[in-house]
């Protein structure tokens, strides 16, 4: 089994070199790529159908493809990694920083120049101390070796690579509030249209990229669309970076070839559950997407067949809750995460996920009411797609949705018992 | 009044971007680095630099988890208290930490030592649960654990 983003790691943790990474034939696919025109590196990524890994799963290469190319060449466009990973429960893009940070670089160098990119900027989750060290040692050899910065590779090209270190806030995750958070505002979200790549950061042509995505470019690059699609056991190119966490033997996260079931994920990599522990359900990926139970041990992770589940791909991480753990509390945790986190642009947002997890906090504490359910399906509806300005509220209530009705008989007997039969574990 | 020291620090941060007031998380932090937390005067003063209202800089500051705009201890204890940390069983171990600093969320020990924070998921859920203090995580907590990671900070 090919593991093309993670095979060349060290055992021991520790970063690959520049010289390192050069041995592994690194950098060779930007140096090809300079041979290609943007529109044949654009078309190589979307034939290989690699669909963006920060959880909406668009084409990429799709994506490049609506950056206007023609026009004035001096133009300045952008290209911004998503690298703000605080998805809870998502932890694969730290792997891939922390153990690889030229292999980012060079996915990015390639997609600079598929859109003609002169400037990129990597944003930064604070937290993420370690990835940011030897991101910023990647750079400045990257800068040495004449990898980055005018004329790369000796060639007429160049690219200026700067990492923003932003300071903890869920909300710059989402495309265009990141934009903002970089212009040094507040990550409230943009309407679209104008979609970022015609009108991005500071107004011009920008593409957003999850590092997970662009790590897999090089590799495109080099092997080209065929080889990428092999890779995977469903029709969405390459492997995906998968994980778990919760109460299973071995928490933890792997490559493996995209569209790996749940079933293989949950019991062969993490060992299954945990001595006592029983599974219930899980989210599989990340918090913002829908509960799936145990008769979906055998869906593929991969885009379509998880939407086909009822539920999101999202980010890929497993996050598995157990049979002694409270459903509703978990929800609750949930939903305030997201009460908290919201940006409290508009309403619906900010009203309604404080809204919803004091109601779940009552109703683990005892205090529910007969009417709480269904108020709770209301918020459900009201906070769902197309009712606020980005997908942070409806993202809230995807757990919660799939949890009223995956949990129905548990919220019925915490209302009529007025009590919480878990917390006596 | 910013130092020399932290005017430098604002100026080299400020080149990475095309406009001055793109450098304002930036900023905030080296005044929080040699402060320990941004007070208003301080933010009036880096607004100043950035060539923004003060208005503007604070929507930005308190925009943001780590930006501190009250005082905090030496050390902030950052404590997920997100799902996958939440769902392996924290409270035991996150009670044992609150009693042994005779503190609550958000507030700061009597020797002004540590703050205690809850924030969102740190990334780190295989080694649930986790704090973070300083630049680095403590996994797989347990309240034996967190006793010799706080003896060590002593």
């Amino acid at each position: 089994m090919e593991r093309p983003l993670t095979g060349n790691m060290k055992a021991d943790g520790e970063p690959l070199s520049l010289a390192e990474y050069e041995r592994a034939g690194g950098y060779q696919a930007a140096r090809k790529a300079l041979t290609m025109s943007p529109k044949d590196i654009q078309q190589a990524v979307t034939n290989a159908n690699l669909r963006g890994r920060g959880g909406a799963g668009f084409n990429t290469g799709m994506k490049w493809s609506f950056v206007p190319l023609d026009g004035d060449p001096e133009q300045t466009r952008y290209l911004v990694v998503n690298a703000d990973e605080m998805e809870p429960g998502t932890f694969k893009d730290r792997v891939l920083l922390e153990g690889n940070p030229h292999q980012l670089l060079e996915g990015m160098l390639i997609s600079a120049l598929a859109i003609q990119a002169g400037t990129a900027y990597i944003f930064l989750r604070s937290e993420y101390k370690r990835a940011e060290k030897r991101i910023t040692t990647a750079i400045q050899e990257a800068y040495q070796k004449g990898f980055l910065g005018k004329n790369i590779f000796k060639s007429s090209r160049s690219l200026e690579l700067h990492l923003h270190v932003s300071a903890g806030r869920y909300m710059c995750g989402e495309e265009t509030g990141l934009l903002n958070a970089l212009e040094g505002k507040r990550a409230q979200p943009r309407s679209k249209p104008p979609f970022p790549q015609v009108s991005g950061l500071w107004g011009r042509p920008t593409v957003v990229n999850n590092v997970e995505t662009l790590c897999n470019v090089p590799h495109i690059i080099a092997n080209g669309p065929e080889w990428f699609k092999g890779l995977s056991r469903t029709a969405d190119g390459g492997t995906k970076i998968y994980g778990a966490s919760g109460r299973v033997k071995r928490p933890g996260a792997w490559e493996l070839p995209m569209g790996t079931t749940i079933r293989e994920i949950l019991e062969e990599h993490a060992g299954g559950m945990k001595d006592g522990y029983r599974f219930r359900a899980l989210l599989p990926g990340g918090a913002s997407t829908e509960f799936l139970g145990q008769e979906h041990f055998d869906v593929k992770m991969d885009f379509d067949s998880v939407m086909k589940a009822g539920s999101r791909m999202g980010t890929g991480t497993l996050v598995v809750l157990d049979d002694r753990t409270c459903p509703i509390g978990a929800l609750h945790n949930l939903t305030r995460f997201f009460a908290r986190e919201s940006c409290g642009w508009c309403t619906p947002c900010r009203e309604g996920l404080p809204w919803a997890a004091k109601i779940l906090a009552a109703i683990e504490n005892g205090q529910g009411e007969a009417g709480d359910i269904d108020q709770l399906a209301m918020l459900g509806s009201s906070l769902w797609l197309g009712k606020t300005y980005c997908a942070l509220a409806p993202g809230a209530m995807e757990p919660l949705r799939s949890g009223l009705k995956l949990f129905r008989e548990e919220f019925e007997r915490h209302i009529k018992e007025r009590r919480c039969s878990y917390k006596e574990f | 009044m910013l130092s020399d020291q932290e005017k430098t620090e604002i100026e080299t941060e400020i080149r990475r971007y095309e406009r001055r007031s793109a450098a304002c998380v930036d900023a905030l932090k080296v005044v929080q680095r040699h402060r320990g937390w941004v007070s208003d005067e301080a933010l009036a003063d880096v607004a100043e630099i950035l060539g923004m209202t003060t208005h503007e800089l604070d929507s930005v500051a308190t925009f943001y988890n780590l930006i501190y705009r009250r005082p905090v201890g030496k050390q902030v204890i950052l404590v997920c208290d997100t799902i996958s940390c939440w769902v392996v069983g924290q409270q035991q171990v996150f009670d044992h930490l609150k009693m042994r600093l005779g503190a609550d969320w958000g507030q700061t020990t009597a020797d002004g030592r540590f703050t205690l924070l809850p924030v969102p998921c740190l990334g780190v859920c295989e080694q649930a649960p986790a704090v973070m203090i300083g630049n680095e995580v403590y996994g797989d907590l347990t309240p034996e654990k967190l006793d010799r990671i706080l003896e060590r900070l002593k």
